[in-house]
């Protein structure tokens, strides 16, 4: 068999060692906070993930329970004082299960339930939902199709699949000023295919910049979806298929609007066996790419607006576990049609976690509500993230607490302001 | 016998409640010792009744309970070292009431230090007591450890807030001490008793904490000095100059060595200790409490001082103290975390017969803590690898205690004893006080199945007997 490019849970032995059993993640884990549970927190499952290497236990159905109730968030890990990966861990010990037992039902995707005639009677009846016929448009590996299986997600607010994708709406390579790098724009899928909008607007503030923008049509999805599920064999194929895509013409960068995306080509990629560190080196998150080439203080120039739009901030996981935190609020300062006002449990987790709000809606439900209160506080009209998949999971939310305020992406505000 | 145990605990608390897989037990075997041993079964309870009703199952089987919350203590309180049953009480996490008026607080006993923290501030209100792990232990587990941290050298550590109490007792009884008022002299203070009694003698279900308002504003200093000597001279003379900072907490060389490159705030070679004081109050008074403190210490040694002015600034001093836990591993693997306490004035001469300690046995002692009540972090860092060494530690931890003992200290100041100090409870207690103990936990608990194995060594003297005192005279 060819070794996969993964990593093992054995490679992972060490660090897994490395857990000292404080329960510092006890204050982290946005599942432990509403399971309360050992098994749900990361100590937890590092125990079980050093006893299946020593023996002690199989890969028992408890355990995979345990084991999925992890949004793979890795707010543990920025908070662990020896950085113990507990996402990764949890990752490795997925794939063994899926190599074990094969993918469970959700992970195998959709395309068995969209031949259902109970499926089409359902979609048929809701109101916001993944239109089937339009679904077609998304290719097989797309981890959209992972993430809103709509069949068995009742009463969440799924987003409608746009009718022309962000590559009917933006040419592959746009030239700029001679002066200016060539910039890759990793798009994703939800920007791709959910919100194409959002990715042009990236586009044209690229465009704008004098940036020559290259946005290769054979990206494919970054992947988290399907590392979320434990289908390793999926992941090495995106990651192939990206580096790829990207290898075809010389960029400095490669720019993601999309949080998720970053910390899957970026980070995720990074800690792969095989060499990626060229691609993933370039890889930058829009808000510090626009700080570095000088965006803010053009905005923060501009005469503010005498009607601005109270806006609060949501810290997208896989930026705030890098500690991109101060960028993307920067940025909303600087906004001239904006009133920034900060929220209580900013930070904490949406709740969508990869496939994570598929196996545990309930949960995934429970972990973004904590976040109601504290927007409530702050009167924000607008809640703005980094992630496209953050702005599905919280529109979700307010929408079961009946709230009338809106999910949104920074972008669409910088739009607005340079329109 | 054991489907019968599991089915009757289904009865009490529900399937999805009772966990026996093995990767349950295995996942409930561990707290912050890092030792491990496999409980037979998990139960999570969801009220004061359905603790009784396990309690009592325990007591008829004579099987043993072991209350846990966050599973964050350091000396084994919630280990099953016997087996028997775990009882996680994380979902008892209410706060049933903060009463503004009386300023006391009535919680359960799965409620985080730090979020009832939080919530009483919101109203301007303050609970003083702040362990290291306030962000993740439970209240529940505060209580029966007695927590301290650093906030307690000016308000003093959990027991100085526990009003009353809810208990369930070793036979499953619902009993109730104290109560919500300040004064309270109505028979016994089985409140005093229970908190710091490390789930051997009941397990507190209803918690009424006593409240303070929230100081105004706070003030926080970094200061550096040429030697350890001078540090703790400087302890010694705040205290004596009657100034009860609220926080005041040292490190030494060897803890200065290992966060120096990882810290923010520049700490020089020469620099070989460091006092981490805060003070708080009105904020008038702040700038005159700063002034004082700082020329009392002044012939002590200063190489330089840095006081916070905005909240970020103070939040990086923190920060300097936060590093020091995680940046010790890298002297070496092993790490023997002791917490003793001498009388604040002994504090300079515990840490000159620490040093010698080290020097004597060829180890690293990093010591920090809480200078300010005389409770050091004493962290002695070895490889267990090393041939000899586990001989070596015994050794160097009965000096350690020895020390703290002869200068009219205790063993540990905060921890607690569980097993990770029982055998060292006869160097500070005598036979007759750990047997006067010993008789309360055999009266009280009659099958010993509270948290067994705990704070007593099996080898002291068995107390006689709770039935023989009652015995009817002929």
């Amino acid at each position: 068999m060819k070794k996969s490019k993964n990593k093992s849970l054995r490679d992972f032995e060490k660090v897994i060692r490395e857990c000292v059993k404080c329960g510092v993640c006890q204050a982290h884990c946005p599942t432990y906070q509403v399971i309360k549970k050992e098994g749900a927190v990361a100590r937890g499952k590092i125990a079980l993930a050093a006893a299946l290497l020593d023996g002690e236990t199989g890969l028992e159905e408890r355990l995979q329970q345990d084991i999925s109730m992890c949004l793979m968030c890795g707010s543990c890990v920025s908070k662990c004082p020896n950085k113990v990966p507990t996402h990764g861990i949890v990752g490795a010990i997925r794939r063994e299960i899926t190599d074990n037992q094969g993918l469970s039902l959700i992970g195998k995707g959709v395309s068995t339930l969209l031949g259902s005639p109970v499926l089409m009677k359902t979609l048929g009846k809701s109101g916001a939902i993944l239109a089937p016929l339009l679904l077609k448009k998304v290719p097989d590996t797309s981890g959209l199709r992972l993430r809103f299986p709509s069949l068995i997600m009742k009463d969440r607010t799924i987003p409608h699949i746009a009718f022309r994708n962000l590559f009917d709406r933006v040419p592959e390579f746009i030239e700029g000023r001679a002066d200016k790098p060539v910039v890759g724009f990793f798009a994703g899928c939800a920007i791709t295919y959910v919100y194409p909008e959002i990715g042009e607007m990236m586009v044209a503030i690229l465009q704008r910049m004098g940036v020559s923008v290259y946005v290769p049509r054979s990206q494919q999805c970054c992947g988290i979806p399907a590392l979320s599920s434990g289908n390793g064999k999926l992941v090495e194929q995106l990651a192939e298929t990206n580096v790829g895509a990207f290898r075809k013409k010389e960029v400095r960068h490669i720019i993601t609007a999309c949080a998720s995306c970053n910390g899957g080509i970026g980070e995720y990629y990074e800690t792969m066996t095989a060499d990626y560190h060229d691609f993933t080196g370039k890889v930058i998150d829009f808000s510090v790419f626009l700080k570095q080439q000088g965006l803010f203080a053009e905005l923060a120039g501009m005469d503010k607006w005498p009607e601005r739009i109270k806006v609060t901030y949501h810290d997208p996981c896989h930026l705030k576990i890098q500690g991109i935190t101060k960028e993307p609020r920067e940025l909303l300062r600087a906004l001239p049609n904006v009133d920034f006002v900060e929220m209580e449990s900013a930070s904490t987790c949406c709740g969508l976690g990869g496939t994570f709000s598929v196996y545990h809606y309930e949960e995934s439900k429970a972990i973004g509500a904590r976040k109601i209160p504290g927007l409530i506080e702050s009167g924000a009209e607008l809640i703005a993230t980094a992630c496209p998949g953050c702005i599905i999971q919280l529109q979700d939310i307010i929408n079961h607490a009946g709230l009338q305020v809106r999910a949104g992406h920074i972008l669409e505000l910088i739009a607005e302001a340079l329109k | 016998m054991y489907d019968q145990l599991v089915t009757e605990l289904i009865d009490i608390v529900g399937k999805d409640n009772v966990l026996t897989a093995m990767s349950d037990r295995i996942t409930h075997s561990y707290d912050a010792t890092q030792e491990k041993h496999l409980p037979d079964v998990v139960v999570y309870a969801a009220s004061t009744e359905e603790v009784s009703q396990v309690v009592k199952i325990a007591n008829r089987l004579k099987m043993p309970l072991l209350p846990r919350g966050a599973g964050s203590g350091f000396t084994g309180g919630t280990l099953p070292v016997r087996g028997g049953i775990v009882l996680v009480l994380t979902k008892m996490d209410r706060i049933i009431d903060i009463d503004t008026e009386n300023l006391t607080a009535e919680v359960e006993p799965g409620v985080v230090t730090a979020e009832l923290q939080r919530q009483v501030e919101k109203l301007g209100l303050f609970y003083p007591p702040d362990p290291a792990s306030k962000e993740f232990s439970t209240l529940g587990g505060n209580v029966a450890e007695c927590a301290g941290g650093p906030r307690c050298v000016k308000y003093g550590v959990t027991k100085d807030y526990v009003l009353g109490l809810e208990v369930v007792t070793p036979t499953g009884d619902i009993i109730r001490t104290g109560g919500r008022t300040l004064k309270n002299v109505v028979g016994y203070d089985l409140t005093k008793l229970f908190v710091g009694s490390e789930g051997t003698l009941g397990i507190a279900t209803k918690i009424i904490l006593k409240l303070l308002p929230k100081p105004a504003a706070k003030k926080t200093m970094l200061v550096q000095f040429e030697t350890i000597d001078g540090a703790a001279k400087s302890v010694s003379a705040i205290i004596g100059a009657k100034i009860i900072p609220t926080t005041l907490e040292f490190m030494d060389a060897a803890t200065i060595n290992c966060i120096r490159d990882v810290c923010t705030i520049p700490l020089p070679e020469n620099c070989q200790a460091v006092l981490i004081i805060e003070v708080d109050g009105d904020a008038q008074l702040l700038d005159k409490q700063v002034e004082q403190i700082l020329a009392v210490i002044k012939p002590f040694g200063i190489l330089h001082t840095k006081i916070a002015v905005t909240d970020e600034e103070s939040e990086e001093i923190w920060q300097v103290r936060r590093i020091v836990s995680p940046s010790l591993r890298k002297i070496n693997p092993d790490k023997f975390n002791e917490d003793i306490v001498v009388p604040r004035s002994k504090v300079p001469d515990m840490i000159r017969a620490l040093e010698k300690i080290a020097a004597d046995y060829g180890v690293v002692i990093v010591n920090f803590g809480h200078a300010g009540d005389g409770n050091i972090h004493v962290n002695v860092m070895v490889d267990m690898k090393e041939h000899g060494m586990e001989a070596k530690i015994e050794k160097v931890m009965d000096e350690i205690f020895g020390a703290a003992v002869k200068l009219r200290g205790a063993i540990s100041g905060e921890h607690g004893i569980g097993t990770s100090k029982a055998k060292y409870m006869n160097m500070e207690l005598d036979i007759a006080t750990i047997s006067y103990m010993q008789r309360i936990k055999a009266a009280l608990d009659p099958n010993n199945i509270l948290n067994p194995g705990k704070i007593f060594l099996e080898s002291y003297p068995q107390p006689p007997a709770a039935v023989s005192i009652q015995e009817p005279r002929k």
